[in-house]
């Protein structure tokens, strides 16, 4: 494998890294509003990755910066091109990033009810938004000889990325409400239980859609792959496995379904990283946007040293917050910060 | 030597909308820069402030320093947020604003930005978690040391961000491919770059001092209106001892980073003094009437003589060149143009922070004496400086950027690329009219929830400590929930 070639599957890995970690994030902010029904409830749900989601965020921002070092070519006509939902993008993880911090320090319910209302609008735009653009890449998009993107705001609002946006909207609240039946428990689990089945049937189907039209846009028929067809099987056994109270292996299973769009995604693109609407010449490939040898050299070492150390204090964080939450101990854990931390003048 | 930006097509000098369009992505670029950076200091400072506090109770079990590191580590996590959500738009707009910046120099400049994701912003998000929720779930001495990785990690990211920058003030460890695109081929060159050691000491020591004069204030405040005398004079305490070197430390290392800026960026330094002819010796004035890019004989009052050649030299009667000579020098190197930065912004931004820094030096140096006798609780006076001075190393934060960034106009990578060439050729005006608002909104808003928030949680009143903690048993602390 050269080492570009590496390059493009490293990103394509970072990218499925944040949306199996970070996709559940969104499902949470999605869903907390419904699932908790009063203020316990919400913060239960909140709590469950209170510890994970700054960590969790953190590999968009080494997915860019991946980008950036490995395919300068691809970053700047990317997030140029893609300038007004980028800035839509921003703001939705500016309000839902601070939501996390900042809902619980007053105890008006008009301050709690605005912060879940942006968390709610935050976590659904913005995994719609990056699929938008993941679909954008593949579907192409008007780029001219200079490698510049010369269509509007309203160019990259196709049919394929709005459906990819959606897939992944809907695989979010999914893989959210397996995230949350495996880390609550009492009434919080089963409503999320409920969620989780009501769901994945459609799930199922959207993401059935997803694969085939992915496939006769990369012009390679209709019919989908064996990893494809694993991860559509594995959407459509959460409703069975969560219904046998296997809260582990359906967690599991939408982490493949979520894992197996995005790769899907990046293996039609492959080697291309930008298709051009305009035309073929024209598109962005490994080749003709990558950086020379020794920056990618360099920054392989750092990759393979880093990532498993990375990895592994992930994991032992995720170990440590293994268990399940309730309505009762946010009601518990509100007695004991009373004296200390809720007097506020 | 023309500057060749990309696809051996020559650049064009923007016009009309182009040209209006640059200055909008400049200011975004400014506006976000500055608004992050009123953020970074304080994480970077409190983090390790709060390691401290917690090292203290686990050598000595007293309660009190537990009750200040849960007191100032919530500071630290409101503060956190905001610096954190805009740490993603400085990094996004590189690509959104400069995309031919960002082709250019690509090659070298994304590697630092990726290695601190991976290094960095790993380490302090998920210490962060652990931290913040880890109270009762980690052994005691294994909850020390995650607070100690997020000071480590926030240290770090720090590092990468200042050897990225300081590549763009003096560009190292490089070579210019066929199509004028930088490429990395030496690392190592890059990390050892002498702006950036010196640059990157001066951030980190001016992040402890604004960490410090936040503890200070807070204390104060809380000394003057509130019962806990005991527990906020340790924290007064804390915060003047580290105050009162730092601050030495920062002007030290700072005036070190201008000799060295003098030799690699001649032209920031002479217009940081407004030097329009070469001098040598070179005096420096304390304050001027007029100035700016048009008036070349501004009126300078108290002129000090020497100081300039000592502080642009290092040496007594050192020779400082002024700016037309250095203008004619760089039009005869690079082609016609005005190379001169705006001289107004370099004045005053390098005095701003050079007085405060000496106000707030007295301010510790008293504070410090007043500690000695015991009189700080005491001294109403010194309370309320102390409280209002926490505004000082913000203005101090923004003018020192100022300076360095400023400093190196016309340039967006010093030498290599003008920042008229960087901008990002698919943006349109209108784009950028509508991300400015909307950028100012949302940074207006979460600016005032945040100094809402700070103020309102640096005013609570701390309930007494809790009765029951043995000197053998360890208090059970709960986590901080959201």
């Amino acid at each position: 494998m050269t080492l570009v070639s590496l390059w493009f599957l490293i990103i394509a890995v970072v990218w499925t890294g944040f949306f199996v970690l970070e996709g559940f994030d969104f499902g949470v902010g999605m869903l907390h509003g419904v699932l908790g029904r009063d203020e316990a409830g919400r913060r239960a749900v909140i709590n469950t990755i209170g510890p994970l989601w700054d960590g969790n965020e953190v590999w968009l921002v080494v997915a860019g910066a991946a980008m950036f070092a490995a395919f300068p070519g691809w970053y700047a006509t990317m997030f140029s091109g893609f300038y007004l939902a980028l800035v839509l993008l921003l703001g939705a993880l500016m309000v839902r990033g601070t939501s996390f911090e900042y809902r619980g320090k007053r105890d008006r319910p008009a301050w709690r009810d605005t912060w879940t209302g942006l968390l709610t609008a935050g976590s659904l735009l913005a995994p719609f938004l990056i699929g938008l653009a993941l679909g954008d890449l593949l579907h192409g998009l008007p780029i001219s000889s200079h490698h510049e993107y010369t269509g509007s705001f309203w160019t990259l609002f196709q049919p394929y990325g709005l459906f990819t946006g959606v897939t992944l909207v809907v695989l979010c609240a999914v893989h959210g409400a397996t995230f949350i039946a495996l880390k609550t428990s009492g009434d919080l689990r089963t409503r999320a239980v409920r969620l989780a089945r009501n769901l994945s049937p459609i799930a199922t189907l959207i993401l059935l859609g997803f694969v085939i039209w992915t496939h006769s846009i990369a012009g390679k028929g209709l019919l989908p792959n064996p990893v494809e067809i694993a991860g559509v099987l594995a959407m459509f056994s959460v409703d069975w496995l969560i219904g046998y109270g296997r809260d582990g292996w359906s967690f599991a299973a939408t982490t493949i379904a979520v894992a197996v769009t995005v790769l899907s995604i990046f293996s039609e693109l492959y080697p291309r990283l930008m298709v051009s609407s305009t035309n073929p010449l024209f598109n962005l490939t490994i080749h003709n946007s990558a950086s020379p040898s020794y920056p990618l050299k360099v920054m392989t070492v750092v990759a393979l040293v880093l990532l498993p150390v990375v990895i592994a204090y992930t994991a032992w964080t995720y170990h440590v917050f293994r268990r399940r939450i309730s309505d009762k101990d946010i009601a518990i854990a509100k007695e004991k910060e009373e004296p200390s931390h809720d007097h506020v003048h | 030597m023309t500057v060749v930006a990309d696809r051996n097509v020559e650049p064009v000098t923007p016009t009309g909308r182009g040209a209006m369009a640059l200055d909008l992505s400049r200011w975004q670029f400014a506006m976000t820069s500055i608004y992050h950076f009123l953020f970074v200091p304080v994480t970077i400072g409190l983090a390790f402030l709060t390691a401290l506090l917690q090292t203290a109770w686990h050598r000595n079990g007293r309660v009190e320093y537990l009750r200040l590191t849960r007191f100032f580590g919530t500071l630290l996590v409101i503060n956190v947020a905001v610096g954190v959500v805009t740490g993603l738009v400085q990094e996004f707009q590189f690509g959104m604003n400069w995309s031919d910046y960002s082709r250019t120099v690509g090659g070298v400049f994304g590697a630092p930005l990726a290695l601190e994701g991976l290094l960095a912003f790993f380490l302090e998000s998920t210490f962060l978690g652990l931290w913040l929720f880890g109270w009762d779930k980690l052994p005691k001495r294994v909850h020390l040391l995650t607070i100690w990785a997020v000071a480590v990690g926030s240290a770090l990211s720090a590092a990468f961000i200042m050897a990225a920058n300081s590549w763009m003030q003096h560009p190292v460890g490089y070579s210019l491919g066929n199509s004028g695109q930088a490429q990395l081929t030496d690392l190592w060159a890059v990390l050892t770059n002498p702006v950036f050691l010196w640059g990157y000491v001066h951030v980190l020591l001016a992040s402890l001092a604004t960490a410090a004069v936040v503890m200070l204030a807070v204390s104060a405040w809380q000394l003057r209106h509130r019962g806990d005398r005991e527990l906020f004079t340790r924290s007064a305490r804390l915060a003047l001892i580290v105050l009162v070197p730092t601050m030495i430390l920062t002007m030290f290392i700072g005036s070190e980073l201008g000799v060295v800026e003098a030799r690699y960026q001649p032209m920031k330094i002479a217009a940081a003094e407004a030097q329009w002819s070469t001098c040598q010796p070179c005096s420096f004035s304390l304050f001027q009437i007029g100035g700016g890019n048009n008036d070349h004989t501004p009126t300078q009052i108290f002129s000090i003589p020497h100081l300039l050649s000592l502080l642009a030299t290092n040496s007594w009667n050192g020779k400082v060149i002024g700016l037309s000579p250095l203008q004619h020098q760089y039009a005869a190197r690079y082609g016609p143009g005005n190379y001169v930065p705006n001289v107004f912004i370099q004045y005053w931004s390098m005095r701003v922070m050079a007085y405060l820094a000496g106000l707030l030096l007295v301010l510790g140096l008293v504070g410090l004496l007043l500690m000695r006798k015991k009189k700080v609780p005491a001294s109403r006076w010194f309370l309320a400086a102390a409280t209002w001075v926490v505004i000082f190393p913000f203005l101090m934060n923004t003018a020192g950027w100022l300076l360095t960034e400023s400093g190196r106009q016309p340039w967006v990578v010093q030498g290599i690329l003008l920042t008229k060439h960087g901008a990002s050729p698919s943006v349109s005006f209108t784009d950028l009219v509508i991300s400015l608002i909307a950028f100012g909104l949302l940074y207006t808003a979460l600016g005032v929830i945040d100094a809402v928030l700070m103020i309102r949680y640096s005013r609570r009143e701390l309930a007494p400590a809790p009765a029951a903690t043995d000197s053998d048993e360890q208090p059970r602390v709960p986590s901080m929930l959201y």
